[in-house]
C-alpha cells in the first residue's frame, strides 16, 4: 500500500486531500478482516498508549475507539468530564499536558467546543484524533459513512448522498460534506430553513427544504438525529410537524430509488426522523456503519502512529 | 513635571484651525506658547520635527481599563500608560467594571488615578443602575462627578421604554448616549460573524441583523427624544446605511468604528485563535468596504479602539468560552495609518479629525482638546507616518497581550505623546 500519510493529527476532513482520504479508506479496508478472525487482535500498537478524552458524553464513538485501540494492542486510558475550562478552572491545554506527561502517544478527543482539537494539535507534540468537536467536525464518522457507501455502491464518485435533518448543528454533516465532495460524490442537504447553516450553498452542495426533492435521485439517505430541545430554541414548531415533513418512512421511500441506502450516525429517535419499519428494513445499513466504524478507527490510529517521532510502521495484518 | 519644548520644523496637522504646514511649535510650562514659521529664541529641549507630524492629542472614545474589579487584566495606570504609548492623551472608560461605574465614587476614583499618571480619563457612566437595564442611573450626579457619556456598553438596553426615558433624561443633561447596539436574542449563541466562514469553522454565527435592528431602534428613539446618540464600534454595512440616512434626516446620531473592524474580516479566524474573538465580531469584506466608504464620506465620525484587555489564562480557553475583546490602544494609530492613510482612504487631517477633533466635540471637552491652540495646555501627538514596525507581544505596555495584530507589520507610529504638557517619548 503506498503510504502518503504525513500528518501528526486527524482533526477534520476539511484540510485533507482526496488522496489522504482514499488512503484512510483503503487502510480501513485492509484492517477490516482483523475483526473477522477468531483472534481479533494484531500487535501494531503494542507498547503505545492512547488516551481517550471525552469532554462530552458519548457511548458509540467512545466504545468504537476503545475497541479499535484494543484490537491494535494499544494500552488505553479513559477520561470523561463535561465541565468547560471556565467552570473547572483548568484550561484544556493544561489538562492535556498533564496526560501527555504520562507519556501518552495519541489522544482521541471529543469536545463540546468547536476547534478545541485544532488548537490542541497545534500547540502540543502529541497526535490528536478528533472524535467530534462542537458543531464542527466528526471526521471518523464521515469516514465510516464514506467507507460504507463505497462498500455497498462500489464507488463514491457520482453517488448522490442526501443528508436530512439538523444540518446546522451537525458535525457529521459538515465532515461528510468536506469528504464526499472531495471524492466526487454529489451531496444534497435537506432541512427546514431554520436548521440550515448560513452560506451552505457555497459548499458545492444542493440545498433544499423539500424532502421529496432531496430523496428523489438519492443513492444514499443519511439521516441526522433531531434533538427535541431545538423546539424550545424556536427552530421548529413541534416534533409532530417535523416528523410529518421530514420523517423517512416506507411511504416516502416509494418516491426514492429502489436500491437506496438508509444511513444514520445514531442514536436514532425511532418514529421521529426515521420510522421503525425502515430502520429495521432492507434499505438500512445502520449496523454496517457501526461495524465499519471499527475498521476506520483502526486505520486512523494505525496511520497516525506511524508518523509520530519517527515511529516505525508495523504491518497491519 | 512640565517640560519646555521646541518642536522644530514639524508638520502640523490641525483640522479644526485648518493648519497643514511645517512650523515651529513652542511649549513652555506645559502650555503651547507659540506656533510659527520659525521660532528663534526658546528655552528647553529642541526636537527635530523634520520627519514628523504633529497632531492634536488623540482621544479614544471607547476603552476598558478594567479598574475597579478586574485589575488582573488592566489598571487605570497600565491602561493609561499603554494609551500614552499609542499616542493618546485622553480616553473614555466604559462602565462595565466591578462595581460598575454607576456611582460618583467610582468616577472619582478613576479620575484620581488617571491624574497620577498623568492622563485624561473621561469616564462613561452606566445608563441604568448596575447596568442591569431596569432603573435609570443617577445621571445628574454622575455628570457632576465628571461623566461625559452614559452607556450600558456590552448590555444593550433592550427595554425600549427604559431606553426612551434614559435618552430623554440624558439629553436634558446634555450627556452623550453611547450605544453598543446589539440585540442579544438575535446574537444567540453566536461567537463570530454568521456567514460562510462560521459554517466552515462550525461555530455559531451572529447575524448582521443583530446590530442593524438595534441601531435602527436607537435611531428612532434619538429622533423621538432629541438625545445625542453615539453608536459605538459599528461593524455592519446596514449600520452604516442606517446612520447615513439618519444624519440626512437631521437626527443627532454619530458613530465610531474600531481599527480591527476597518482592517480585518471574519476570514482571519481560520485557526480558532481567540485573539480574533470580539463583539461585535469581525464581519465580511462587504461590510468592511462599507465601513471604509462610511469613514470617507463622514458617516462614521470617529475611530475608537474598544481596548478590551483579557489575561492569557482567559484567552487560552476554547473559542466558544473565551471572553470577547482585543487590546487596541497601542496599535490603533499604526493600523489606521497603514490601512487608511497609506492606502489613501483618509488624509492626515481626516485621521486627526476622527481620532481627536470629533471625539473632543462629541464629548464636549474643554479648550485644548482636538486642536492645537496657543494658550492651551499641550495635549499633542508626535507621529512618524513612515516608521515601519512589527507588533510584538512582549513589547506591549498594557497588562494584557490579547492583540489581533501580533506579528503584523505596520507603517506609522506615535513616537511621542505630550499629555498634560508632559512629553512621553521613546525616540528622543
Amino acid at each position: 500500500m503506498p503510504s502518503v500519510w504525513k500528518r501528526k493529527d486527524l482533526v477534520g476532513l476539511k484540510d485533507l486531500t482526496a488522496e489522504e482520504i482514499q488512503l484512510l479508506l483503503d487502510t480501513a479496508k485492509s484492517l477490516q478482516q482483523v475483526s473477522l478472525r477468531p483472534v481479533k487482535k494484531v500487535p501494531t500498537l503494542r507498547g503505545r498508549t492512547v488516551a481517550n478524552l471525552f469532554f462530552e458524553p458519548s457511548t458509540r464513538t467512545r466504545i468504537s475507539f476503545e475497541l479499535a485501540e484494543k484490537r491494535l494492542s494499544a494500552d488505553t486510558i479513559q477520561f470523561t468530564g463535561s465541565n468547560s475550562s471556565a467552570v473547572k478552572g483548568e484550561n484544556l491545554k493544561d489538562t492535556v499536558r498533564n496526560i501527555e506527561a504520562l507519556k501518552v502517544d495519541l489522544i482521541v478527543m471529543r469536545h463540546f467546543s468547536s476547534g478545541a482539537p485544532h488548537r490542541l494539535a497545534q500547540s502540543l507534540p502529541v497526535s490528536v484524533v478528533n472524535a467530534g468537536d462542537g458543531i464542527n467536525e466528526h471526521p471518523t464518522q464521515a469516514l465510516l459513512d464514506m467507507f460504507t457507501i463505497r462498500e455497498k455502491k462500489g464507488t463514491l464518485s457520482g453517488i448522490q448522498v442526501a443528508f436530512v435533518g439538523d444540518i446546522l448543528h451537525s458535525r457529521v454533516a459538515r465532515s461528510n460534506i468536506w469528504g464526499l465532495t472531495k471524492l466526487g460524490a454529489k451531496v444534497t442537504v435537506c432541512a427546514p430553513k431554520t436548521l440550515l447553516p448560513a452560506g451552505i450553498e457555497t459548499f458545492g452542495v444542493r440545498v433544499t427544504s423539500s424532502l421529496e426533492e432531496a430523496i428523489r435521485d438519492a443513492d444514499v439517505i443519511n439521516l441526522l438525529r433531531i434533538q427535541t430541545e431545538r423546539q424550545d430554541e424556536c427552530y421548529f414548531p413541534s416534533i409532530r410537524e417535523y416528523a410529518n415533513n421530514y420523517q423517512i418512512n416506507s411511504e416516502i421511500l416509494k418516491r426514492a430509488k429502489p436500491d437506496v441506502l438508509i444511513m444514520h450516525p445514531g442514536p436514532v429517535n425511532r418514529g421521529i426522523e426515521l420510522s421503525s419499519e425502515v430502520m429495521d428494513g432492507p434499505y438500512s445499513v445502520i449496523l454496517d456503519q457501526v461495524t465499519n466504524g471499527l475498521a476506520v478507527r483502526m486505520a486512523v490510529l494505525y496511520l497516525l502512529s506511524g508518523t509520530r517521532r519517527g515511529g516505525r510502521k508495523v504491518n497491519g495484518s | 513635571m512640565s517640560d519646555n519644548l521646541l518642536l522644530k520644523q514639524i508638520h502640523v496637522i490641525d483640522p479644526k484651525n485648518h493648519v497643514d504646514a511645517r512650523l515651529d511649535v513652542a511649549i513652555q510650562n506645559g502650555i503651547v506658547t507659540e506656533i510659527k514659521k520659525e521660532i528663534l529664541n526658546s528655552s528647553g529641549k529642541v526636537i527635530d520635527g523634520k520627519k514628523l507630524h504633529l497632531l492634536p492629542g488623540l482621544i479614544d472614545m471607547h476603552v476598558h481599563f478594567r479598574e475597579p474589579g478586574f485589575e488582573q487584566k488592566e489598571t487605570i495606570v497600565t491602561g493609561s500608560k499603554a494609551a500614552i504609548g499609542g499616542g493618546f492623551v485622553a480616553a473614555v472608560t466604559m462602565p462595565n467594571t466591578h462595581p460598575p461605574c454607576d456611582h460618583q465614587s467610582v468616577i472619582d476614583n478613576i479620575i484620581r488615578k488617571a491624574n497620577e499618571v498623568p492622563f485624561y480619563i473621561f469616564p462613561a457612566a452606566t445608563m441604568t443602575k448596575g447596568r442591569s437595564g431596569k432603573e435609570l442611573s443617577e445621571m445628574a450626579d454622575l455628570k457632576r462627578a465628571g461623566a461625559r457619556a452614559v452607556t450600558d456598553d456590552g448590555d444593550w438596553v433592550s427595554d425600549s421604554l427604559l431606553m426612551r426615558r434614559a435618552m430623554e433624561y440624558a439629553s436634558m443633561l446634555d450627556l452623550l448616549v453611547v450605544s453598543h447596539a446589539e440585540d442579544k436574542r438575535l446574537s444567540g449563541k453566536g461567537v463570530m460573524n454568521e456567514g460562510v466562514h462560521s459554517t466552515e469553522l462550525g461555530l455559531h454565527g451572529i447575524p448582521n441583523a443583530s446590530e442593524v435592528v438595534a441601531v435602527n431602534r436607537d435611531i428612532l428613539l434619538a429622533e423621538l427624544t432629541g438625545a445625542r446618540l453615539h453608536v459605538t464600534h459599528i461593524s455592519t454595512k446596514g449600520a452604516c446605511e442606517a446612520i447615513q440616512a439618519a444624519k440626512k434626516k437631521g437626527i443627532q446620531v454619530t458613530a465610531d468604528v474600531t481599527p480591527h473592524h476597518l482592517s480585518l474580516t471574519d476570514q482571519a479566524i481560520a485557526d480558532y485563535d481567540t485573539n480574533f474573538k470580539m463583539n461585535p465580531p469581525l464581519r465580511s469584506e462587504d461590510d468592511r468596504k462599507a465601513i471604509l466608504e462610511a469613514l470617507a464620506n463622514g458617516t462614521i465620525d470617529a475611530i475608537a479602539t474598544d481596548h478590551a484587555p483579557h489575561t492569557d489564562e482567559e484567552k487560552m480557553m476554547e473559542f466558544q468560552d473565551a471572553p470577547v475583546g482585543v487590546t487596541g490602544v497601542e496599535t490603533a494609530l499604526g493600523v489606521v495609518l497603514t490601512e487608511l492613510y497609506h492606502k489613501q482612504v483618509l488624509d492626515l487631517a481626516n485621521i486627526a479629525a476622527k481620532m481627536s477633533l470629533r471625539p473632543a466635540e462629541l464629548l464636549k471637552l474643554p479648550k485644548g482638546f482636538g486642536e492645537i491652540q496657543i494658550g492651551s495646555e499641550a495635549n499633542l501627538t508626535l507621529v512618524d507616518v513612515n516608521l515601519e514596525w512589527v507588533v510584538k507581544r512582549d513589547e506591549f505596555i498594557s497588562k494584557s497581550k490579547n492583540s489581533c495584530f501580533i506579528g503584523k507589520t505596520l507603517r506609522g507610529k506615535a513616537v511621542g505623546t505630550i499629555c498634560k504638557g508632559k512629553l512621553w517619548e521613546k525616540q528622543f
